[in-house]
C-alpha cells in the first residue's frame, strides 16, 4: 500500500460568482521512501497541491488516503493531529520565530506532538536533530544571527523533530543561493536516505528537480509528465 | 500540551515586550492599586470603629429630651421637655434590664490653671456610675465618688489631652484649676482613649460631679424648664438655668425653701448601661415605658425623649463608610473595565503581528483550542502581573496613607485573593476574543501573511 494515494483530486477557488478550477484530477501514487520533485511553472498548483498532501487544506473532490486513511473528509483537528505525527514542513521563509533560540525552535512542535516528554528530553531531542543539520554549535543563536542556510536547517531539524514519515517542503531553497541550496538538498537526499523519511519537494528549477529520485510536472494543475530518475 | 509550558510559551512572549507589556497592564494596575487601598483604609475605618464602639460601651443608652407634642401638635411657647432625676430613679427602678444611669449635664468654657487656660472639647457633669458605664478608667488618682457627688464637691477628673496642655505635663492631681472662676480640685486623670470615631478627642475632657457642674457653673442642663418659665420664648431658654446657679442646696434633706429641688433639676441627657449588648433592645423598650409614665404621656402622644443606641450610632457609621467604599470601588472597576480593553486592544496587536507564528504552530500541529489556550494564557498571565503589581502599589499606596495622614488600614486579604480574581478574570474575558480570533485562522492564510 502506498503512503500517499490520491485519486482524482480537484481543488476549486470559489470567489463570488467566479470558480477558479486550480487543480483538475490529480491522481498519484508515493511510495515510502520515495523523494519526489514538484515542478511547474509559477501558477501551475504546486503550492495549492503541497497543502491539500501537507493537509493543511481540504481538496473539493477526490480522495486523499494517507497511510491507509482517507484524509480529504476530516475535520481541522483531525488534521491538526495527523500534521502533528505524521508530517513535517519546511517553508521558503523558513518560519522561524523570531528571538528565540534554534533550540527553542527545533523543540517547538514537541510541546503539541509529545507533551509528555520532560523538558530535558525534548532537548535532547532537539540538540540530537541540530547536530544532525550540522548546527551543532549555533544551538543559542536565534534566527537573526543565522544565514539563511543556517535558519533553513534550523527549518528542517524541526520538521524532522517529532520523527514523521513524510517531509512536505515548498520552494526550500527559494531564498537561498546556489552553494546554501546544494547544502540544503544534500541534507535532504541524507535523511530520506539513511532515515527512509520520504521527501516532496516542490519546485520550478531544474537542478533542484534533478537531486530527487523522480520528477511530477504539473501544468494548469494537471500532471503533465512522471519521471522516475532513479530508485 | 502541558500546562507549564503554556505558561513557559506565555511568559516568553511577555518578555519578548516588556515596556509594551507595562503599559498595557497600567490600566489594570492602577485599578487593582485602587481596589487593594480601598480595601485597606475601608477595613481600617471598620476596625477602628468597631474599636471606637467597644471604647464607648457597646452596651450603652443615651437619652436626650425632645420635643413636646400634644395630640400630635407642637406645643407653643416651651417645646422642649426635661429630663430630670426623677427619671433617673424612675428607670432604675422600673427597668430590670438598667444596670446603671448617669445623669449628664454640659459646659462650655475656658479652664484656667496658673496662668495657662485651656477650652477643652468637654467639660460634663456625671455621677459616680458614669466611669463604668462610658468606659473610662482612672490612670492616676481616684474617681468620682458617690460622696462627690451628693455633697456636690468641686472635684474634677481630667483627661491626658487637658494634662498637656494645661498643666504641660506635670502631674495635676491635687492641683486645683479654675472652670468659670469656680476652682475644682483635680483628683484623678482619666486614661488615655484617643479620637471617636467622629475624629473627635475624647482625652480633651473634664469630668465633675453633675450636682457641682449643674449648681455652681453656667450653662449647665440647659435644656428649658418649661413649667417655672412661663414668660420666656425659647431662645432665652439657656438664662433658666440661671435660676439654680450659684445658691441651689443639692437633696431635699437640705435644701432651702424656695428654690425647686435639685430632683427636678432638668439635665442635658442621660447615659445608661445595659448588662449587654443583646439586652440593649430590651433595656430601650422599659426606658421608654418607664419616662412616658413619669411625663404622664397619653397614649397618642410622641414620646418627649429620644433614646439613641450605641448600635445604631454604629450602624450609621458602617454605612456611610460602607456607601463611600463602594463608590469608589464602582470607579475602581470602571478603571478596570477600560485597563480590560487595552488588554484586549493590545492581544488583538499581538495576534494580527503573529499571525505567521500562529501558522506554523498549527502546521506543526497545534488544534484551534491549543492556540486559544496560549493566547489566553497569556493575557492572563499580563493580567496577573498586572494585579500583582497593582496589589503592591495598593499596599503601599495604603501604608502610606497610614504614615503620613493617620488613616487607619489594615491588610485585607479578602481584597488580595478578590484583586487576584479580577486580574484573572478580566484577562480570561478580554483575552477571549482575540484567541479565539487567533484559534480559528487558517493555517495556509496565516502562513502567507505578509
Ligand atoms: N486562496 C486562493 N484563492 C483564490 N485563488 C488562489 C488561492 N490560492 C491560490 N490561488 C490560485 O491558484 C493558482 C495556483 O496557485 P499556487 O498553487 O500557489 O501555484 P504555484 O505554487 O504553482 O505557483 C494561482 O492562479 C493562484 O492565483
Ligand atoms: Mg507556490
Amino acid at each position: 500500500m502506498s503512503l500517499i494515494s490520491l485519486k482524482d483530486i480537484q481543488k476549486t477557488y470559489y470567489m463570488g460568482d467566479m470558480s477558479l478550477p486550480v487543480l483538475k484530477g490529480i491522481t498519484l501514487d508515493v511510495e515510502r521512501g520515495e523523494m519526489v520533485a514538484l515542478t511547474g511553472v509559477s501558477g501551475s498548483g504546486k503550492s495549492t497541491l503541497m497543502n491539500i498532501l501537507g493537509c493543511l487544506d481540504r481538496p473539493t473532490g477526490g480522495e486523499y488516503w494517507l497511510d491507509g486513511k482517507e484524509i480529504s473528509k476530516l475535520s481541522n483537528d483531525e488534521r491538526a493531529d495527523v500534521r502533528n505525527k505524521k508530517i513535517g514542513f519546511v517553508f521558503q521563509n523558513f518560519n522561524l520565530l523570531s528571538r528565540t533560540t534554534a533550540l527553542e525552535n527545533v523543540i517547538m512542535p514537541l510541546g503539541y506532538t509529545a507533551a509528555h516528554l520532560s523538558e530535558k528530553k525534548m532537548l535532547d531531542m532537539g540538540k540530537e536533530m541540530l547536530e544532525r543539520v550540522g548546527l551543532a554549535d549555533r544551538m543559542d543563536h536565534e534566527p537573526s544571527r543565522l544565514s539563511g542556510g543556517q535558519q533553513q536547517r534550523v527549518a528542517i531539524a524541526r520538521a524532522l523533530v517529532n520523527r514523521p514519515q513524510i517531509v512536505f517542503a515548498d520552494e526550500p531553497t527559494g531564498n537561498l543561493d546556489t552553494k546554501m541550496s546544494e547544502e540544503i538538498l544534500r541534507i535532504f537526499n541524507e535523511i530520506n536516505e539513511k532515515d527512509g523519511v520520504t521527501i516532496v519537494l516542490v519546485t520550478h528549477e531544474m537542478d533542484v528537480a534533478q537531486s530527487a529520485k523522480r520528477i511530477i510536472k504539473l501544468k494548469d494543475g494537471e500532471i503533465s509528465s512522471d519521471t522516475v530518475l532513479r530508485k | 500540551m502541558r500546562k507549564l509550558r503554556v505558561l513557559k510559551w506565555a511568559l516568553k512572549a511577555i518578555c519578548r515586550n516588556p515596556t509594551r507589556t507595562f503599559l498595557t497592564t497600567l490600566g489594570i494596575v492602577i485599578g487593582i492599586a485602587a481596589v487593594i487601598a480601598l480595601m485597606e483604609i475601608g477595613n481600617g475605618a471598620r476596625e477602628t470603629l468597631a474599636q471606637n464602639i467597644a471604647n464607648m460601651g457597646v452596651n450603652t443608652i443615651r437619652v436626650w429630651p425632645g420635643t413636646i407634642t400634644r395630640s400630635g401638635v407642637s406645643s407653643g411657647s416651651s417645646g422642649r421637655a426635661n429630663i430630670t432625676l426623677t427619671d433617673v430613679n424612675a428607670i432604675l427602678k422600673g427597668c430590670p434590664s438598667v444596670v446603671s444611669v448617669s445623669p449628664v449635664v454640659n459646659v462650655r468654657g475656658q479652664i484656667i490653671y496658673g496662668g495657662n487656660n485651656w477650652s477643652p472639647f468637654s467639660i460634663i457633669g456625671v455621677n459616680e456610675d458614669y466611669m463604668k458605664i462610658a468606659n473610662w478608667s482612672i490612670e492616676d488618682g481616684e474617681p468620682i465618688s458617690k460622696r462627690h457627688v451628693t455633697r456636690g464637691s468641686k472635684v474634677c477628673l481630667v483627661g491626658s489631652t487637658i494634662v498637656r496642655e494645661l498643666f504641660e505635663g506635670e502631674n495635676p492631681v491635687g492641683k486645683n484649676l479654675r472652670i468659670q472662676n469656680v476652682v475644682f480640685k483635680v483628683i484623678g486623670v482619666l486614661k488615655t482613649k484617643g479620637a471617636n470615631m467622629m475624629g473627635m478627642d475624647q482625652d480633651d475632657t473634664v469630668i465633675a460631679p453633675w450636682t457641682t457642674v449643674k449648681t455652681r457653673l453656667r450653662g449647665a442642663g440647659s435644656t428649658s424648664l418649661s413649667s417655672t418659665s412661663t414668660t420666656s420664648s425659647t431662645t432665652t431658654a439657656t438664662s433658666t438655668s440661671d435660676l439654680y446657679v450659684g445658691s441651689l442646696d443639692l437633696y431635699p434633706s437640705s435644701s432651702s425653701s424656695n428654690r425647686p429641688p435639685v430632683r427636678f433639676a432638668n439635665v442635658d441627657s442621660l447615659i445608661i448601661a445595659a448588662p449587654n449588648q443583646d439586652e440593649v433592645p430590651q433595656a430601650v423598650k422599659e426606658i421608654t415605658e418607664v419616662l412616658r409614665e413619669t411625663h404622664r404621656l397619653a397614649p397618642e402622644n410622641d414620646d418627649d425623649f429620644r433614646i439613641r443606641t450605641m448600635a445604631e450610632f454604629s450602624e450609621f457609621f458602617t454605612s456611610q463608610t460602607e456607601t463611600i467604599t463602594n463608590l469608589l470601588l464602582c470607579v475602581a472597576f470602571v478603571s478596570l473595565f477600560v485597563g480590560g480593553i487595552g488588554i484586549m486592544n493590545i492581544m488583538l496587536v499581538s495576534v494580527t503581528e503573529r499571525t505567521r507564528e500562529i501558522g506554523l504552530r498549527m502546521a506543526v500541529g497545534a488544534r484551534g483550542s491549543d492556540i486559544l489556550k496560549q493566547f489566553l494564557v497569556e493575557s492572563i498571565v499580563i493580567c496577573l502581573l498586572g494585579g500583582l503589581l497593582g496589589i503592591a502599589l495598593g499596599h503601599g499606596l495604603s501604608v502610606a496613607l497610614t504614615v503620613l495622614m493617620k488613616w487607619p488600614s489594615s491588610v485585607s486579604y479578602d481584597a488580595i485573593i478578590l484583586a487576584v480574581g479580577v486580574s484573572v478574570f478580566v484577562g480570561l474575558v478580554f483575552g477571549y476574543y482575540p484567541a479565539w480570533k487567533a484559534a480559528r485562522l487558517d493555517p495556509i492564510e496565516a502562513l502567507r501573511y505578509e
